[in-house]
């Protein structure tokens, strides 16, 4: 069976600088040889600092720019070779939602036309019930049908953040990006939008590709991993198993930084030397090889490829096998107290995410996809 | 070094009147104190107040449209009653302070070595030689690459962690005695966020500065924070010291918020949410204002505003059910 999602070999690069005459003198590697897959049903988290290449790597996906190289398989269709028409088609599977939910909603739009733009655009629903259909969708990510008729700017950031996942789901995705999507978000309003995305996920089968840099968050929602830097996957593995022991040393590195709400917690935080390099001018052979603890010659001239163990934890280092234990390098946080546990437990009650909103979820019956 | 804290807050009240004649009560009767050399965080969401505070204390607010009350003492001065030059002399020197956007906090039409330069001129003197000397060397202590090139570039040119870095070197140009850091790393990679977090130690530890670092990321409170005060819609609910405050909170709203983060030990598969919204703060409710979304609410909630009480030495809640783990035996 093949992967909803199979991404070989993605490259783009940036032109950075052109003479006077307009040709490219400087390229930035944003992308460079990117290889992953997304199983239906399943989140891949795309972690690492910024300008590593995930949100390129996110836009790849959608061919929302085009890559310069490699090709991108959705239910095994290649996407480079789609017309304008199947493109269009091909968006009704794929939808993104951005970190800032106060941009990504038109502020002249209500609530209605915002969801109903998509239905139009796709010719999803009948006119006639397209109203019907928006009650369903706010209802669905937890919001009552009567904002429908509100503009953005009358709703708080997680509102409207509901209202962009509700118009992702509109036309029923099988995979929706998350492009940071909680990282402008408070942290109460935060673990409602997660509850959320995890819940729509369980009700309608949804894949994510979830872009990131709080670990945490990855660790909470993910069941694969993939660690980008400068343009390049350096590991990935199950999130139990990255988080459990991580194998790159940047993957170690990233993971010991993760502040934990848990003071003097035990920690081994590996701080990594020298400047972060320009993806102007990558480094030759590994390109973390400037910044690498356990740097060795062959790292300067010669680039690790990404190999898999057998249980699908693949590293792209060339001294893996080498490498000190890493057990103890994330951060514990240790768990609640018996006490606090019960208390925490009396927030977690009743109401929580869409199906316990009062939602049924029920009524939003699948539109025929004849 | 004086004894007693460095900055003392007493009864600071912020009100804003609205030119449509409403009035927001931002912040109520907050008292704290931070020592030399200590660190407080102030946690909170959007709109809690803990921003308000911070403007407070460096008198930014506007006269016009905020009534400030109560009292602010830093160094010998009350703040809220020092004349503007002194203050002035005080702001970017031994007041301190990093802001939360750095996108609209840096001017877009100079350098980023004019503006740090410009910081140290003002305060410290010198040659504009030593001056821009001193700013390679604050670029270079956040960790921006190439700071001798960098400094010529303006700031669009800069990403935004980059560009939070360029605060943070400006608020540090004059070694001041107190940072007020607002989300200083809320923009910030990890690693990144790690490193600046060692080089606020590193500030702290050097010079004895104070630190009032407001965030809403408990992890980072948890990282660097000696005492922390918990603010919701404009009061100090909770205050104690770190280690007490993630053992044994006394407030249901920390206890809300310390259930709603994602843990990397805690396999739960859903976190903790708080319901409800927060009250309008131009008509607070009477009562305890997180009643309406707490799940331990009892009828004299809703009665009468409860007082910021001792729990146990140290630790004050401001409810009246604490201690809260009678309610759960």
């Amino acid at each position: 069976m093949t992967s909803l999602l199979e991404v070989e070999g993605l490259v783009k690069h940036f032109v950075a600088a052109r003479s006077v005459f307009g040709r490219p003198t400087a390229h930035v590697k944003a992308v460079d040889g990117v290889s992953f897959t997304v199983e239906a049903g399943k989140t891949l988290a795309l972690v690492g600092e910024s300008g590593c290449g995930k949100s390129t790597v996110s836009r790849l996906v959608l061919r929302l720019i085009e890559p310069d190289a490699g090709t991108v398989r959705f239910e095994g269709r290649d996407l480079g070779a789609l017309n304008a028409n199947e493109l269009r088609a091909f968006r009704r599977d794929a939808q993104i939602i951005f970190q800032d939910p106060y941009a990504s909603l038109n502020p002249r739009m209500t609530v209605s036309q915002i969801l109903s733009e998509p239905l139009a655009l796709h010719d999803l629903v009948p006119a006639k019930r397209r109203r019907e259909r928006v009650g369903e969708l706010l209802r669905l990510v937890g919001l009552e049908p009567r904002f429908a008729r509100r503009y953005p700017h009358e709703f708080s950031g997680g509102q409207r953040q509901r209202i962009a996942i509700a118009r992702a789901l509109a036309v029923e995705p099988k995979l929706i990006i998350c492009d940071e999507p909680v990282s402008a978000l408070d942290v109460s309003i935060r673990s409602q939008i997660l509850n959320l995305l995890r819940d729509l996920q369980d009700r309608l089968g949804l894949a994510y590709i979830f872009v990131s840099h709080d670990l945490a968050v990855v660790k909470h929602i993910a069941d694969r991993v993939a660690v980008m830097n400068l343009g390049g996957i350096v590991e990935t593995a199950q999130a139990d198993a990255l988080f459990a022991a991580p194998r790159h040393p940047y993957s170690r590195a990233l993971l010991s930084a993760i502040p934990v709400p848990k003071p003097q917690a035990k920690r081994s935080r590996i701080v990594l030397e020298g400047e972060m390099p320009s993806a102007l001018h990558p480094p030759s052979g590994c390109r973390f090889h400037t910044r690498c603890p356990y740097v060795i010659a062959r790292c300067r001239t010669e680039v690790p490829p990404l190999l898999a163990d057998g249980t699908g934890h693949a590293t792209a280092c060339h001294r893996t096998a080498e490498l000190p234990a890493s057990e103890s390098i994330v951060p514990a946080d240790g768990d609640f107290s018996p006490v606090l546990e019960k208390l925490v437990a009396a927030f977690s009650g009743g109401t929580e995410g869409a199906g316990r909103a009062g939602v049924d979820l029920s009524r939003t019956r699948p539109i025929d996809r004849g | 070094m004086t004894a007693g804290p460095l900055i003392e807050i007493e009864k600071l009240r912020v009100v804003f009147h609205g030119d449509d004649g409403r009035t927001t009560h931002a912040v109520d009767s907050v008292d704290l104190s931070v020592a030399n050399g200590a660190t407080l965080g102030l946690v909170g969401e959007s709109g809690c107040g803990k921003s308000v505070t911070s403007l407070a204390i460096m008198g930014l607010l506007s006269k016009r449209s905020a009534e400030v009350s109560g009292s602010i003492r830093f160094d010998g001065f009350d703040l809220l009653d020092v004349p503007d030059d002194t203050l002035r002399d005080l702001r970017g020197n031994r007041l301190a302070m990093i802001f939360q956007e750095p996108m609209t906090s840096l001017n877009p039409s100079f350098t980023i070595g004019d503006q740090i330069i410009e910081t140290i001129l003002r305060h410290r003197g010198g040659s504009r030689r030593q001056a821009r000397e001193r700013a390679i060397e604050l670029l270079r202590r956040v960790h921006i690459p190439s700071p001798d090139k960098r400094i010529d570039e303006y700031p669009h040119k800069l990403s935004g962690g980059m560009r939070q870095r360029v605060m943070i070197a400006m608020a540090l140009a004059c070694d001041p005695r107190l940072l007020i850091a607002d989300e200083p790393t809320t923009a910030l990679d990890v690693t990144l966020q790690a490193q600046i977090l060692d080089l606020m130690r590193e500030l702290k530890a050097a010079s004895g500065a104070a630190i009032i670092l407001i965030t809403h990321d408990l992890g980072v409170v948890a990282e660097v924070c000696d005492e922390v005060a918990v603010m919701y819609a404009g009061e100090i609910v909770e205050r104690a010291p770190v280690d007490e405050l993630f053992a044994n909170p006394q407030h249901p709203y920390t206890v809300g918020l310390l259930g709603s983060i994602p843990r990397l030990d805690r396999r739960a598969s859903h976190l903790a949410t708080i319901e409800g919204m927060v009250p309008n703060m131009a008509n607070p409710p009477p009562g305890c204002r997180f009643a309406a979304r707490c799940p331990f609410v009892v009828d004299p909630c809703t009665a009468a505003p409860p007082p910021l009480a001792i729990v146990s030495p140290g630790h004050a809640s401001r409810c009246i059910r604490a201690p809260l783990e009678r309610l759960v035996s």
